[in-house]
């Protein structure tokens, strides 16, 4: 790979008191691909990624960013607010909007950063000089423009906690795109969706990679999500990588099999990790 | 539909012509009949007419209110369209200039005694006080109950600035403001990990202590016995005084006005009316910029707003700073119009005093504001005729307040920015 990957982890260990949530994980993510992390409850996917956006400290090891641009970032010695600001963005297993504010404030919020220089901390803004005007102007088509992508441009000056629960999911991820991210890190967007919905969830993230090459870091546990849309899947089983590789090669990894469906029965769990890709 | 309104108009009148019988039945007694003294004693007379007023009367009245019901409440279910969904902030916006126009002019009208302008002075304080502190609790949701410290500092700022080195009014307020908000980020710095409750503690603790230091530290601050003799603002260097000491003008000479005592207190009212409004206008600008958006967004959802590459440090010290150098204005205009403060004036029920307008106006609503500041300073201030149940019917109309609308007196909240895409006349387009 010619390419230097996008995000490197590198040895990553995280201790809670006596129990290592992550123990000395290594993966690393390529630009403009999919990269799922999957594994049974409790594997220690959510800590990754709370390490990755800066929510903890990791105990041992490396955690390397690089933009296109060529700049890298070291994230373990980040805080969370600028480890968002070099371009990583994450959205939330238990979705975290800005519930009493309208959908479109959501977006705005997200691109605080740009909107606060262009308004030289307030002073610009404060006396609505076009520079500020011209980048909010902006701003607003930034939100119209994703707002559009996820079908909720209808809904644009309504509460964002007034929205039902599969909207809610497709605010976070036009939130997390306005706050212009390289990598965006997706933990269960598919969590609560039907069927009908999480296929309208592939069609987005592959459209994010595709059209605006994104790279995206995906926690899922709908298998019809990550073996349709993932170029490689990393697999987690208590804190420790036990494989990793393409869609096909995962989905007939007996040691996947055993840990992450941890059903003793070969046959049942590979019909579920091949049915449930085949029925998307 | 027409027939529909004519149905409903025949029930009005049904109804309303059911309410005037009752009335006229009510009235009947109670007004048909008057006791006249005269000379050969006591003697009844009838007054079948005003009967009849009585019953017209509610008949009217009845009809008028059921009609202006139905087109309010035939209003509403066009409110949720989005082109009309400026409406009612328009009518917000015009009730708030209304009520602008009816303070500049307040003065001026013939009920309005140097009492009458005291007391809207005084709310005056409060509205902006609670404006000021709802950029810390209504917009950035940080609970601070020692926010009277803030206004300690400014009032003792301008008293002490201007009796040490003879600055004037107009040079202290922005240095009061500056000093002020120098306080509320040393108030911050500590604070910044802690949130709800746990804030909320701090700051009263706060709030303490800088009443503790202005009792203690006598030799700078005069102690419990407070400043006295502060300078009295001036009209852009024209003393208000009788007769100016230096051979200066006064004000009444300058306009060529006999010297009323009366021209003070109005000056004091329009000065805290503009500083009131500054604020406010304030606010409402800074809510539509990045900072103001951060501010809300910290107050939804910290964690989230952490990850959108939002500083929480930053958003959380601009908004105490912002906060306290309100609070420091309105503390130098305190100290101004009492010409004297003392420690006494700046207890901890202050701060509740104010919190409870933010709160009971309806928190982040501006116009809530001004409604429950008139409740809560204005109320026990008309209240004085109950003497020792003044507080007690303070205490029961609070009560009531919140038992009758728990969320505040106005707790809408306008969005700061609209996309404004009729998504009906858009689909109907395609």
């Amino acid at each position: 790979m010619t390419v230097p990957p996008v995000l490197s982890v590198e040895h990553l260990t995280i201790r809670f008191g006596g129990l290592v949530a992550v123990d000395d994980l290594s993966f690393e993510a390529a630009p403009g691909q999919i990269t799922a992390l999957i594994g049974p409850n409790g594997a220690g996917k959510t800590t990754v990624f709370n390490c990755i956006t800066g929510f903890y400290k990791p105990d041992v090891g490396r955690l390397t960013f690089r933009r296109e641009t060529g700049a890298s970032f070291l994230l373990e010695r980040m805080d969370g607010f600028r480890i968002a600001q070099a371009g990583v963005v994450r959205t939330f297993q238990n979705i975290r909007l800005f519930p009493g504010m309208s959908v479109v404030e959501n977006l705005m919020v997200a691109q605080h950063v740009k909107l606060m220089h262009a308004s030289l901390f307030s002073v610009a803004g404060f006396l609505r000089l076009p520079r500020f005007l011209h980048a909010e102007a902006q701003a607003i088509e930034r939100a119209r423009y994703w707002l559009e992508r996820t079908g909720l441009v209808d809904q644009a000056d309504l509460p964002a906690g007034s929205l039902p629960y599969g909207a809610q999911r497709r605010l976070e991820i036009a939130r997390a795109m306005c706050a212009g991210p390289s990598l965006l890190c997706l933990d269960e967007p598919a969590a609560g969706l039907n069927p009908r919905e999480s296929q309208g969830l592939n069609e987005l993230l592959l459209s994010i990679r595709d059209e605006h090459g994104i790279s995206i870091l995906l926690i899922e546990h709908d298998m019809s999500v990550v073996m349709q849309i993932s170029d490689r899947i990393v697999v987690l089983e208590q804190g420790r990588k036990i494989a990793a590789g393409p869609p096909d090669e995962v989905r007939v990894n007996p040691e996947v099999i055993r840990a992450y469906l941890g059903v003793e029965d070969e046959e049942t769990a590979v019909a579920v990790l091949q049915g449930e890709g085949a029925r998307a | 539909m027409e027939s529909d309104a004519k149905i409903s108009i025949a029930a009005l009148v049904r109804d309303a012509a059911a309410a005037a019988l009752v009335a006229g039945l009510l009235a009947f007694p109670l007004l048909g009949f008057r006791l006249v003294d005269s000379a050969r004693g006591l003697t009844l007379d009838t007054r079948l007419l005003w009967v009849v007023y009585a019953a017209a009367a509610v008949f009217c009245g009845r009809l008028l209110f059921s009609l202006a019901r139905i087109s309010l409440s035939m209003r509403r279910p066009a409110a949720t369209r989005p082109v009309k969904i400026e409406a009612p902030g328009r009518t917000r916006y015009l009730f708030g200039v209304a009520l602008i126009a009816a303070a500049i002019v307040m003065p001026w009208l013939p009920f309005a005694d140097r009492n009458i302008i005291d007391k809207a002075t005084l709310i005056l304080i409060y509205v902006m006080l609670g404006w000021g502190l709802n950029i810390v609790v209504g917009l950035a949701g940080l609970l601070d109950l020692g926010y009277v410290a803030f206004y300690a500092v400014g009032a003792y700022s301008y008293a002490l600035l201007s009796q040490n080195f003879g600055l004037s009014f107009w040079l202290c307020l922005p240095l009061a403001g500056l000093l002020a908000a120098t306080f509320g980020v040393a108030l911050g710095f500590p604070v910044l990990r802690l949130r709800g409750d746990y804030l909320a503690i701090v700051t009263l603790g706060f709030g303490e202590i800088v009443r503790e230091v202005l009792i203690n530290w006598g030799g700078v601050t005069g102690g419990p016995n407070g400043l006295s003799g502060i300078q009295r603002p001036s009209f852009f260097g024209l003393p208000m005084v009788p007769a100016a000491t230096d051979g200066g003008t006064t004000f009444a000479q300058f306009f060529g006005l006999a010297f009323s005592p009366n021209q003070r207190i109005v000056f004091l009212y329009y000065l805290i009316l503009a500083l009131a409004l500054a604020t406010n206008l304030f606010t409402l600008r800074i809510r539509r910029l990045p900072i103001g958006r951060a501010w809300e967004a910290l107050r939804e959802d910290e964690i989230a707003a952490r990850s959108l590459g939002i500083n929480p440090t930053m958003v959380k010290l601009s908004a105490f700073a912002i906060g306290a150098c309100f609070a420091g204005f309105a503390g130098s205009f305190f100290a101004t119009r009492q010409g004297f403060i003392s420690p006494e004036s700046f207890t901890f029920i202050e701060s509740a005093i104010i919190l409870a307008i933010v709160v009971l106006g309806g928190m982040g609503s501006q116009i809530g504001i001004v409604l429950a500041a008139f409740l809560l300073v204005g109320l026990p201030e008309w209240f004085r005729e109950l003497e020792q149940f003044r507080m007690l019917a303070f205490g029961a109309a609070m009560v009531l307040i919140m038992l009758w609308r728990p969320q505040g007196l106005l707790s809408h909240r306008d969005p700061t920015v609209r996309l404004g895409t009729p998504p009906r006349a858009k689909e109907a387009g395609a």
